[in-house]
């Protein structure tokens, strides 16, 4: 049982992690209608860079996540202004493709800055640990549910309460009507990718503190679309929720299937199971809206 | 549309025919002659390229007809042509089949697998698809990797070479006649598919779903046959590419090749038989340009930047083509013709 619960715990933690990283792929699926493919190359910057500006430059953890911050906002600006931007309004598959080739080149980017090699921060992070009864709650987990909490509330707070996050609301309502009362859907854009390159990047640092920064960092980001698909491919509540479920259920089930199977790895095939069944029996997600197509 | 001035067709088997004029068939027959001659002219290594090239197109061809002419975008297509491989590499070395036998099996094999990753296909489209086709990429890989006493896991598994009767096709040579012949009848066939009932009810499920199944298009049966059709061409690469090697491994069938594979189509031009052999060439073209630049590169800047400089011009090729050539390289390839046909005047009538 205790076994169980510290999956659970564990699991509950990593999931916050997968559901802020799907947070930001919901926003820009919301505002722009594009889906992300390269959300999981965000999250691989963000662990490289947090190595970089942890460890090479040895700065403390506010100002290395300040920087890393900073360093997103310029890539998701760049990103939108030059790849994004000139697609608008092209079929599905231009943009679905367009994040494709920007996952291999920030990858190939990542490979040329940092040699696609193991980098451990582990440790670097403040340590607190938790004890609950049996349970023991290792101090990144803890960060990481911290930080992927606070990150999620001040996101919930900006849609509500700031012009640029109502602007963004009604942009995924209905774009024609955002346009016709002044609202510049191009800067609505610019912000959306500007947020999810954020979320990634923090995601990245986190997971970083958690495992090391390395290239399999960027799967992350498949796994994040088993928690939007989970969840509902256009509902913030959905990815949280869907990011908590998919953490606990990939750990509990690794945790114990992997001594059973020879290969092992189910971790990095189970969210692809969930994927299949839930796009069999439920393609909208939990909380998705249903399309009603006309022709 | 196409042919030189005053050339008229009387019947509509002249019309619909893919060869139209002489011209047309004497560019057939050099491209033939150059096709079989190559060996006698080219060292091992070109051959090689070419080989693989072949690969390439056939298994373009299949993902064209699924995601070019039916709309069903797949990002699993390595992962079936790993079934189609792995089925076909299985049969001659674990129950001696010959490489005959075993390869329109392992194609069997692979298009059984599409129709099964296709079923959701009838209840989804686009980026749900491509999640789901993605999943099967993953699924298909981590399976094999699971049947260990079968498939032989990550250590791969060694085939014999294929043989025709007591002809061993171990040489490069041997091997590039192999596969061309398989190449062009497979364009021939890819090309000859899209004319059919069939294509044409692909074309329109890709234009709109909703109204292709109005007319009385079975989406159910023609989504079903693009998956299976498709993958059927991805089995038969898949086998190729595995008795090439006379080894079979998860490695050769990666999820970035399903990926290039969707590059290749775009660069080439979507939805067009000409446009999947452009594009196949080009990419194969480039990934060569990347393995020569790539060393001296690497000498110059940094060791891992060959590895990076294949990542960034990959994608950097496709977003140019999605930005500034969406209709791909056989649209430009077409404007060309038509500049030269028309010239001195800028278009017909």
């Amino acid at each position: 049982m205790t076994f169980f619960l510290q999956l659970v715990v564990t699991g509950f933690a990593l999931g916050m992690i997968y559901a802020l990283i799907a947070i930001g792929f919901v926003i820009i699926l919301k505002c722009s209608e594009a889906f992300n493919i390269a959300q999981g190359h965000f999250v691989l910057i963000g662990g490289y860079l947090g190595y970089t500006f942890l460890v090479t430059l040895s700065l403390p953890i506010w100002a290395a996540l300040g920087l890393a911050i900073a360093t997103a906002v310029v890539m998701g600006l760049l990103i939108e202004r030059l790849t994004l931007r000139p697609l608008v309004g092209q079929p599905i598959l231009a943009t679905i493709m367009v994040t494709i080739a920007l996952a291999t080149i920030l990858g190939g980017l990542a490979t040329l800055i940092w040699g696609a090699e193991y980098k451990a921060y582990h440790g670097l992070l403040p340590t607190i640990t938790l004890k609950v009864g049996a349970i023991s709650i290792p101090s990144e987990s803890l960060i990481g549910l911290i930080v992927s909490t606070a990150t999620v509330v001040i996101l919930m707070l900006f849609f509500r309460y700031t012009k640029i996050g109502l602007a963004m609301r009604a942009t995924a309502e209905d774009l024609q009507v955002v346009q016709s009362v002044g609202i510049k859907a191009t800067t609505v854009y610019a912000v959306s990718w500007v947020i999810s390159s954020v979320v990634g990047v923090i995601g990245g640092i986190l997971l970083g503190g958690v495992s090391g920064a390395n290239m399999e960092l960027a799967e992350v980001g498949l796994k994040a679309f088993a928690v939007v698909l989970l969840g509902g491919v256009n509902s913030i509540g959905g990815a949280i929720v869907g990011g908590i479920i998919l953490g606990m259920l990939e750990n509990v089930a690794a945790g114990y299937l992997d001594p059973l199977l020879p290969g092992g790895g189910l971790a990095k095939v189970f969210p692809f199971f969930v994927m299949i069944i839930v796009l069999i029996f439920r393609p909208y997600g939990l909380f998705g809206l249903v399309r009603i197509e006309r022709i | 549309m196409g042919s030189r001035f005053g050339t008229f067709h009387e019947s509509y088997a002249q019309d619909m025919a893919v060869f139209r004029t002489r011209g047309d068939w004497g560019v057939l027959f050099a491209f033939l002659v150059f096709l079989s001659v190559c060996p006698l002219f080219f060292s091992d290594r070109v051959l090689t390229i070419m080989t693989m090239t072949g690969i390439a197109v056939i298994s373009v061809h299949g993902l064209n007809i699924l995601t070019g002419y039916c709309g069903q975008i797949s990002m699993g297509h390595a992962g079936f042509m790993a079934v189609g491989g792995y089925t076909s590499a299985i049969l001659c070395a674990k129950l001696g089949w010959p490489f005959w036998a075993a390869l329109p099996c392992g194609a069997l094999a692979a298009g059984i697998a599409g129709l099964i990753f296709g079923l959701p296909s009838l209840k989804i489209k686009g980026f749900y698809l491509i999640m789901a086709t993605i999943a099967a990429q993953f699924i298909i890989i981590w399976t094999i990797i699971q049947l260990r006493s079968t498939t032989g896991g990550t250590d791969g598994l060694s085939v014999p070479r294929p043989a025709i009767g007591s002809i061993v096709l171990s040489s490069k040579t041997n091997y590039f006649y192999l596969v061309m012949a398989f190449t062009c009848l497979a364009t021939l066939l890819a090309k000859n598919i899209v004319r059919t009932r069939a294509g044409r009810a692909f074309i329109a499920i890709r234009d709109n779903d909703l109204a292709a199944e109005v007319m009385g298009i079975s989406l159910w049966s023609y989504k079903l046959q693009a998956f299976f059709i498709g993958c059927v061409y991805a089995g038969v690469a898949g086998s190729l590419l595995v008795h090439y090697f006379a080894f079979a491994s998860t490695d050769q069938f990666p999820f970035m090749d399903s990926v290039w594979y969707l590059g290749m189509l775009i660069v080439g031009g979507m939805g067009n038989t000409t446009g999947a052999i452009f594009g196949a060439v080009a990419l194969k073209l480039l990934d060569e340009l990347v393995t020569m630049v790539g060393p001296i590169l690497s000498a110059a800047v940094a060791p891992q930047a060959a590895a990076s400089l294949a990542l960034i011009s990959h994608g950097l090729i496709i977003i140019i083509f999605l930005i500034f050539e969406p209709r791909g390289l056989h649209h430009r390839w077409e404007m060309i013709k038509a500049y030269f046909r028309l010239w001195p005047f800028s278009h017909e009538e």
